[in-house]
């Protein structure tokens, strides 16, 4: 049932999953016999980031599979988007429960498959940021160290879309949310906030933990790929820009993910039990303002009133990250790699 | 009914007392029901439990209110609970110390029971002799038994042994019959000074 | 085999005879004995094929459940009083998912204040969950419902709650007979899922429903609970086949033929309602008891052809809904709207206040003599209850009421020389 012939019309492009390259380099979209983990015809919008991150990401698991994935959701836009009643998108086993409990509901799924014999049959867990880093957060360290295995994908468009653009814990400095209005002497979310998940999901020893976005495909699918290679705990964290919440241009959804990546907002790397093992240098380093300013999340930054000062805080937030992951190839050697 | 309340502190053995004499009763083919205070004691806090044995089924589950016997492991809890609360006047009480009852500071609460049943017993020495431990409670139930004849030493020694297993049981069993003896006699002489 | 066992352990030992796959723990008095015992089974490799899983939190608990649930796992655990309301949501969940879940309530009273005392204010905080939630009298009977319970819940695809006082049985020690293995397989057939996570069948579980199917779920879910009543008696009948044994069912009776006046109650109070109610009638009070077993679906039908004949009816209730009353009383009177009695609501035992069997009684003599109140609290201390309101009156930073009555409590008992606050 899984596995059916997919026509690519349906995403719209030819030159779907690299179609054109050699066939080592194309993805598992190139295929006319991948599987469709999640089928066309859902509710997401247009240029959505999160649609198209788990759709590479949970085929590319599929593929790495055989086609043995049990998928868990958290409530969130793709949850929302992908079943609305009577219809589901989705072509594999795929259960949802709540917000808060993804990682615990794929704890007892991976249980109960240890339990009935059936170890072939893999987990993917999913949730967004704040299924992640906020409500779901402690089962999400329990599911860590006890370090179940379950492969866990957040797919991080830094707020709360489903609910109408709220503020959550992985919601970056400055961005203006509905709860985090761009009003007042420091417009927008507040500096010094927020949570790393990536490096606490390291900080638990799990086996892997790795973060992409929907601008490297292939490099995502990759990553899912080695993820499911390793049993145990393993984290995903997938930046999925979302044109709603973000005020972007629904064509722009890459674009403005490979400029997060460029920019060093947002580091690309890999790491295995707890130790940084490969990391998605800067190939054309852009100044944050490149990418802020395709957003109107950031619009107060610009314009009239521009707030230069602001855009340095967050440039010197990209800074550090180029430091600390050595993102940029000439500066590795001269900075400290402190992770 | 026969209805016996445990007085003691957190970490004397109190609860498991109450549930060994239920066993031993139970081993003699009558019905039992033990349980502790349902509290949140750490060691060292006064503890209480309660065991009923009857020969048809116990229904009620109110605590033990008018106790037909008291297990005081702990005479040090004299000043601090009462001891005696709801005892019927014709009951037992059992008190582990080495020192006399007489000895022991409670004359004016004690005064209206019956003095041939309230009987001392040197628990704890007991248990360091036998078990090399200070924890008094099985040999104390060798002392109930001889105290009150509710429940024979042979029914105390299994249910101490099923309770706790190889040489541990074996020990506390002889620290319960060492108890046994010593009560058995102790009762001899109050009956004698109480007739003489 | 007929042991003189704690109340807990007969549990732990009962569910593992019940063949669970999936057993998750978060640890809160008084339902630890339980989870504990069962957990060294599964080291110990007694208890084989079963996945003991110590989690986070009691919302991770219920959710490990689901998730082993969905996937074709028997799956259980065991909560009270502040863990069930930690795990609401998924309590919720599991039955809105139809998943037969068992799980053992361990009866314990919600904070603030904390206290982990016995009282029902956790399970009727859930009633309205989705869950069947059965009542047990005695260690027997909650052994017993476990059993029933498995069977219960996988034939009708709805979680089952079993619920037993906490302390006042999980921690008693008293003869409870342990079935076998081969009694209870079986009583017991394999769980087969009406749903399950199977890649070779791929559904969606848990998709979202709008206005234009939501009540017909819902209501489908009535439908089951439903059911379930015709199914709880058939069951206890088969368990009595294979046991001998009077366990589950809707309700239970006691001297009821001729009873003028008839306590209503749920759980271990029972046993001490019928002492007192064996001693009135020795006086010529005319009062039997119906103890319920079934709460949820509540079996009103069983309850007016019980009740049918009395002049009074006494709800005895360890919880209440506050600002208003008695919780299980509005069940009995909306089993009997169009009869003519009188009810009469008595709330005890709450946090755990000792029931006496003397209290019992005064409170069924008032009965007899028609001079109760229509909502009793047993035992309230007024005297406390009017100090604190009036030193609520006379100043307006009166502090915690809680520590208030604790410290009047305590300079009332403590000695003439310590100084009273």
């Amino acid at each position: 049932m899984t596995r059916q012939p997919v026509h690519f019309y349906q995403v719209g492009s030819f030159a779907v999953g690299n179609r054109l390259l050699s066939s080592d380099d194309r993805t598992v979209q190139s295929q006319r016999e991948r599987t469709n983990s999640i089928d066309s015809g859902h509710r997401a919008c247009q240029g959505c980031g999160e649609a198209l991150g788990a759709r590479y990401a949970l085929d590319a698991a599929m593929r790495a599979t055989n086609g043995h994935v049990v998928a868990v959701n958290a409530t969130g836009c793709l949850e929302v988007f992908s079943t609305p009643y009577p219809e589901t998108s989705w072509r594999i086993p795929w259960l949802h429960s709540l917000f808060g409990n993804a990682p615990a509901v794929a704890t007892g799924v991976a249980a109960a498959l240890r339990v009935k014999g059936k170890s072939d049959v893999r987990v993917v867990a999913q949730a967004g940021d704040g299924g992640t880093v906020d409500i779901g957060f402690g089962a999400l360290s329990g599911m860590f160290e006890r370090n179940d295995d379950v492969l866990f994908i957040c797919y991080d468009n830094e707020g709360y879309m489903n609910t109408g653009v709220q503020r959550s814990a992985a919601t970056p400095p400055a961005a203006r949310t509905a709860t985090t209005d761009a009003v007042g002497p420091e417009p927008g979310n507040v500096f010094g906030t927020g949570k790393d998940l990536p490096r606490i999901a390291m900080a638990h020893d799990i086996p892997y933990v790795a973060t992409a976005t929907v601008a490297d495909l292939h490099d995502l699918e990759r990553k899912v790929e080695r993820a499911m290679e390793i049993r145990g705990a393993r984290y995903l964290h997938v930046l999925v820009p979302c044109p709603l919440g973000w005020g972007s241009a629904s064509n722009d959804t890459i674009h403005i993910a490979r400029l997060a990546k460029e920019s060093g907002l947002f580091p690309v790397f890999e790491a295995e039990n707890g130790t940084v093992t490969s990391v998605s240098t800067i190939r054309r380093r852009v100044p944050v303002e490149q990418y802020l300013s395709l957003q109107r999340r950031y619009g107060h930054l610009f314009g009239k009133s521009p707030r230069p000062d602001i855009v340095a805080r967050i440039q010197a937030i990209a800074d550090n990250n180029i430091a600390r992951y050595g993102l940029v190839d000439d500066a590795t050697e001269s900075m400290e790699v402190n992770t | 009914m026969f209805q016996v309340r445990f007085h003691g502190r957190g970490g004397q053995g109190v609860v498991t007392a109450a549930e060994i004499l239920s066993v031993a009763a139970f081993a003699e083919g009558r019905h039992a029901q033990a349980f502790p205070s349902f509290g949140s004691e750490r060691t060292g806090a006064p503890v209480v439990s309660f065991c009923r044995i009857d020969d048809r089924e116990i229904r009620t589950r109110e605590p033990v209110m008018e106790p037909d016997a008291l297990i005081i492991q702990d005479a040090t809890l004299i000043h601090q609970v009462d001891l005696f609360a709801g005892l019927v006047h014709d009951g037992y009480a059992l008190v582990n110390t080495s020192r006399a009852f007489t000895e022991l500071g409670f004359d004016q609460t004690s005064a209206s029971f019956r003095q041939d049943r309230l009987i001392t017993c040197p628990a704890t020495e007991l248990a360091l002799e036998h078990l090399g431990r200070p924890l008094p409670n099985a040999a104390l139930l060798g002392g109930f038994a001889a105290l009150t004849g509710q429940i024979t030493m042979e029914a105390i020694d299994t249910a101490v042994k099923e309770r706790f297993e190889g040489a541990v049981g074996e020990r506390n069993a002889a620290a319960a019959a060492a108890a046994f003896d010593f009560v058995t006699s102790r009762v001899k002489e109050l009956a004698r000074a109480s007739t003489d | 085999m007929l042991r003189q066992i704690e109340g807990s352990r007969a549990i732990a030992e009962t569910v593992a005879l019940c063949r669970p796959e999936v057993v998750c723990a978060y640890p809160i008095s008084p339902q630890t004995h339980i989870i504990e015992a069962v957990g060294a089974m599964v080291k110990s490799g007694k208890l084989a094929g079963c996945e003991f899983i110590n989690v986070e939190s009691e919302f991770a608990a219920m959710s490990v459940a689901i998730g082993a649930s969905a996937t074709g796992a028997r799956a259980y655990t065991a909560t009270a009083s502040q863990g069930l309301l930690f795990m609401l949501e998924a309590v919720f969940n599991a039955s809105g998912l139809g998943l037969p879940i068992v799980m053992t309530l361990a009866n314990r009273a919600i904070g603030a204040p904390i206290n982990i005392w016995n009282d029902h204010s956790d399970a009727m905080a859930a009633r309205d969950a989705g869950w069947i939630q059965l009542f047990a009298e005695t260690n027997q009977e909650a052994a017993d419902l476990h059993v029933q319970a498995f069977r219960l819940a996988e034939e009708l695809s709805v979680p089952v709650m079993v619920c037993m006082d906490g302390f006042i049985l999980t921690h008693a020690v008293e003869g409870v007979d342990i079935l076998d293995q081969e009694s209870v397989d079986s009583f017991l057939p394999p769980y087969e899922p009406r749903q399950v996570l199977d890649i070779d069948e791929p559904v969606s579980i848990g998709a979202m429903v709008g206005p234009e199917a939501f009540e017909e779920v819902r209501y489908l879910a009535h439908l089951r609970q439903l059911d379930a009543l015709e199914r709880i008696p058939g069951i206890a009948q088969d368990f009595k086949e294979l046991t001998g044994r009077d366990s589950g069912g809707l309700i239970r009776t006691y001297r009821i033929d001729g009873a003028e006046i008839i306590v209503v109650a749920l759980g271990s109070v029972l046993g001490t309602i019928k002492d007192a109610v064996d001693n009135r009638r020795e006086l010529g009070e005319r009062i039997g008891v119906v103890g319920i077993t079934t709460f949820r679906p509540f079996p009103s039908e069983a309850v007016r052809e019980a009740l049918a004949d009395a002049r009074q009816v006494v709800v005895l209730e360890k919880s209440f809904s506050t600002g208003f009353g008695g919780v299980l009383s509005t069940d009995v009177a909306m089993s009997m709207r169009d009869m003519d009695f009188d009810l009469r609501t008595v709330i005890a035992g709450l946090g755990g206040r000792a029931i006496t069997r003397r209290s019992l009684e005064e409170m069924l003599k008032q009965a007899n003599d028609d001079a109760l109140e229509p909502l009793t609290f047993l035992d309230l201390d007024q005297g406390a209850v009017e100090r604190e309101r009036a030193r609520m009156r006379s100043v307006r930073r009166s502090g915690p009421s809680a520590e208030n009555l604790l410290r009047d409590r305590a300079s009332s008992a403590a000695a003439p020389t310590r100084r009273d606050v």
